[in-house]
């Protein structure tokens, strides 16, 4: 490299020269964007090089098990300088959602020493936690000798990090004192708006500020836009995937909770409460009226599709799901707008629900440590940079990626609103369900009920009694309750 | 008498008689053991308290997992809706394929190809075939949802409302299976001996009671056998079933193997997921014990013995 070129580097490594000066310097200097990127890569590598012993493993190959996702994508296309920095190798497998956590699961149950780390969400750490199948992470994290001086645990935002750890005790606050870190968070999902102006603005329709207004919009839109097009799209399948988005960020607006944890540890239901059901007669309604006609077979992929194909007006959903559909080949590519949403008039602000795609090391790994480097490295700042910027990593988890330049005005630039929409709801974001190990068994039987309300099968008052009385049960029966 | 009996082969190596059969059907034994280990292994694993997410709870519960079940009204709708669909997929397909077999009987070329048309659904993996009914009937660019428009049902939910989700998957597995059945009655159309039949129409015999009084009896057999395997497979139906609905709307397609797989990948309940599929085991045991011993009476009929 020319050392006018690594002196430029080393200047915006070291903080002297801010991204945009970087680029329009290496620029100047004749350099062609991709140029640029591969030597700001290179300098990245050596700064962090310079100040850890990242060759400690040398030689040392590490598996990985993938989800088939954007994320993925791009640390696979950031992997080279993983291999150049640590002179390790990185073999992976990668595998569709539909069957990725089928195989997580038959791994982990067969106690496969196979994959050493692989992507999960929060929700499953606490199945693989308590089997004993993950490692708590704090011992990398907290040991200077295994972790970059640079590595920043602080600058994850807090929500997010603190929804990756738990105590293992059902009930437990996420992120408590005594919590074990079972999985670095990587990227992850708020659930907001993302709506298609034309469509709005056809309907005469504002961005809805409240679940009554959401409920009006929606059926408004479904009556004035016409050519089908219906008014909102949330999941509906029976699965806990449909309890988890824009159902639960909207229900903790209002301060429902799933589940309430009594003083000595017990679990009861919490959602036969008169607030919960008013809640879920507005949501139950809002599909009925204005949601997709074979709604209980929706997963986000329909959801998303919809919004992409202009066969809906809104979603409240994921925002990356909204991301992405306003992008590629998609039929409203650059149409569509995105904000966040308070359900509840009287709240200060959006509390989303998010799913976060984190990574986890496997405790049947043969090389834990060898494996940590690739975790502090898939998760630093430099490779989440890179992601953001280069790649369509969308919500990463480090603050300082947020106040990144360049990456806000990539998202400004096409992505109206993306930037508020996560301002306006990260203060707010975490995962708002009671961590306990009954998980997928309790939001799978909530997502059948509300199957149950939507389609007229049972009241709205008494699916939810019935309901609560069933999970009750099953606290009870799993010595939980 | 044992050193007169033995097997001499050219290499010199000899075989006693006494040990030569124990020596023939030692594959068929092992076989007998790879299926019976996992088996065995779910009997004890269904007597468990067995959660992966709780490993220090698991002990031996022995009947509670079935007592469990026996006294949960979901699980008795489960077994209610695997019953029902079981049983109207295999009349319905039945009766189709047996009326397609016996359009198909007679041997021509076209006759032929259009058999093995037919046969294109069984070559499409079940799930791949839901997918593909999922938009067939999906409300905005269905074509199955226009077709229903078309003769005023707007609106048809198919597998999206609890009051059609079960004729909607029950369409898709007469779709996917009855060239199954259709393939094995026109074989055992095509290979009834001939006399019966000549000598009816030359007595001028009603077709009703050619096809009732010589072709049903003498096609029984075949019937029972093409029966029994569609009835096991139905009862244990996942695929169609999980792909367009995941057992919704509600409980309303909540057959075993949902609850099974449920239990096991989402819940990481073994032991509930174990009882699940005895409790299976069991009813298709009792079922296929009824057919055989019906086809078994029938073929010593056939014979004279009866």
């Amino acid at each position: 490299m020319h050392e006018k070129e690594k002196d430029l580097i080393d200047a915006f490594l070291r903080g002297q020269v801010d991204r945009r000066g970087l680029i329009r310097g290496l620029g100047a200097m004749g350099l062609a964007a991709s140029t640029a990127g591969v030597l700001l890569n290179l300098g990245q590598t050596r700064a962090l090089a310079a100040d850890f012993d990242w060759q400690a493993h040398k030689g040392k190959t590490i598996k990985l098990l993938l989800n088939k996702h954007p994320y993925a994508d791009a640390m696979i296309a950031d992997l080279d300088n993983f291999k150049q920095l640590t002179g390790m190798n990185v073999v992976y497998d990668v595998f569709p959602e539909d069957v990725y956590f089928d195989k997580v699961t038959a791994a982990l149950s067969a106690s496969s020493s196979e994959y050493d780390a692989f992507m999960t969400g929060a929700y499953m750490t606490w199945t693989y936690g308590p089997a004993g199948w993950i490692t708590d992470l704090n011992e990398w994290i907290k040991d200077p000798a295994k972790t970059n001086p640079k590595y920043a645990w602080d600058d994850f935002l807090p929500g997010v990090k603190n929804s990756c750890a738990w105590n293992g005790k059902p009930g437990g606050a996420l992120g408590s004192e005594d919590a074990k870190q079972w999985c670095i968070p990587w990227g992850f999902e708020q659930n907001n708006i993302t709506y298609n102006k034309a469509m709005f603005d056809k309907a005469g329709v504002k961005v809805p500020g409240s679940m009554d207004e959401m409920v009006a919009a929606a059926a408004k839109l479904t009556k004035d836009v016409g050519g089908g097009v219906y008014g909102i799209g949330v999941r509906g399948s029976r699965s806990w995937a449909t309890i988890h988005p824009g159902f639960l960020s909207a229900y903790a607006n209002f301060d429902q909770k799933d589940l309430n944890v009594s003083a000595d540890g017990k679990l009861s239901a919490a959602m036969n409460t008169a607030e919960s059901k008013a809640f879920h007669k507005q949501w139950v309604q809002m599909i009925q009226e204005s949601g997709p006609k074979d709604w209980s077979t929706y997963t986000w992929y329909q959801v998303g599709t919809d919004l992409g194909a202009g066969a809906s007006a809104m979603i409240f959903d994921a925002d990356i799901l909204g991301y992405f559909m306003n992008g590629g080949t998609n039929k409203m590519a650059g149409q569509l707008a995105f904000a966040g949403f308070k359900a509840n008039p009287a709240a200060k602000a959006p509390t989303p629900n998010i799913w976060i795609w984190s990574l986890s090391m496997s405790n049947f790994s043969k090389d834990k440590d060898a494996t940590w480097y690739f975790l502090q490295w898939a998760s630093g700042l430099d490779h989440c940079l890179f992601g953001a910027t280069k790649m369509d990593f969308v919500n990463p988890v480090r603050q300082s990626v947020w106040k990144d330049e360049v990456f806000r005005e990539k998202l400004n630039k096409s992505y109206p609103g993306y930037v508020e929409m996560f301002d306006a709801s990260a203060p707010g974001a975490s995962i708002k369900f009671t961590a306990q190990p009954l998980f997928f068994d309790l939001t799978t039987e909530w997502a059948a009920t509300l199957q149950k309300m939507v389609a007229k099968e049972v009241p709205i008052d008494e699916g939810l009694d019935k309901l609560a009385e069933s999970i009750n049960g099953q606290l009870k029966e799993a010595g939980l309750g | 008498m044992t050193a007169a009996t033995t097997v001499h082969r050219p290499s010199g190596f000899r075989i006693s008689k006494r040990v030569l059969p124990y020596l023939l059907s030692l594959p068929a034994l092992l076989v007998c053991i790879g299926i019976l280990i996992p088996f065995l292994t779910s009997v004890v694993y269904s007597f468990q308290r067995y959660r992966l997410s709780q490993p220090w709870a698991r002990q031996f519960n022995w009947g509670d997992n079935y007592i469990s079940f026996f006294t949960d009204p979901k699980f008795w709708n489960t077994l209610e809706v695997s019953l029902l669909y079981a049983g109207i997929t295999v009349v319905l397909e039945l009766l189709l394929g047996l009326g397609i077999a016996m359009l198909l009987q007679k041997r021509s070329t076209l006759n032929n190809f259009i058999s093995i048309m037919l046969l294109m659904p069984l070559m499409t993996a079940p799930a791949l075939a839901a997918l593909m009914w999922k938009l067939m009937t999906n409300p905005g660019f269905g074509v199955l949802s226009y077709l229903a428009s078309l003769i005023g049902l707007q609106d048809f939910r198919w597998a999206s409302s609890p009051s059609t989700a079960l004729l909607t998957v029950v369409l898709v597995d007469i779709w996917v299976y009855t060239p199954f059945i259709m393939i094995l009655l026109l074989a055992g159309l095509r290979s009834l001996p001939t006399q019966p039949f000549e000598a009816a129409a030359l007595d001028g015999v009603p077709r009703s009671f050619v096809f009732f009084r010589i072709t049903l009896p003498m096609l029984t057999p075949y019937i029972l056998t093409a029966t029994l395997f569609r009835l096991l497979d139905s009862i244990q139906q996942f695929d169609i079933i999980y792909a367009m609905t995941q057992g919704g709307p509600g409980d309303t397609l909540t057959v075993f193997q949902v609850e099974a797989y449920l239990n096991f990948f989402q819940s990481t309940n073994v032991g509930r997921s174990a009882a699940l599929m005895i409790i299976l085991w069991a009813i298709t045991y009792f079922l296929s014990n009824i057919f055989i011993k019906n086809w078994l009476r029938l073929r010593e009929r056939a014979r004279g013995q009866a």
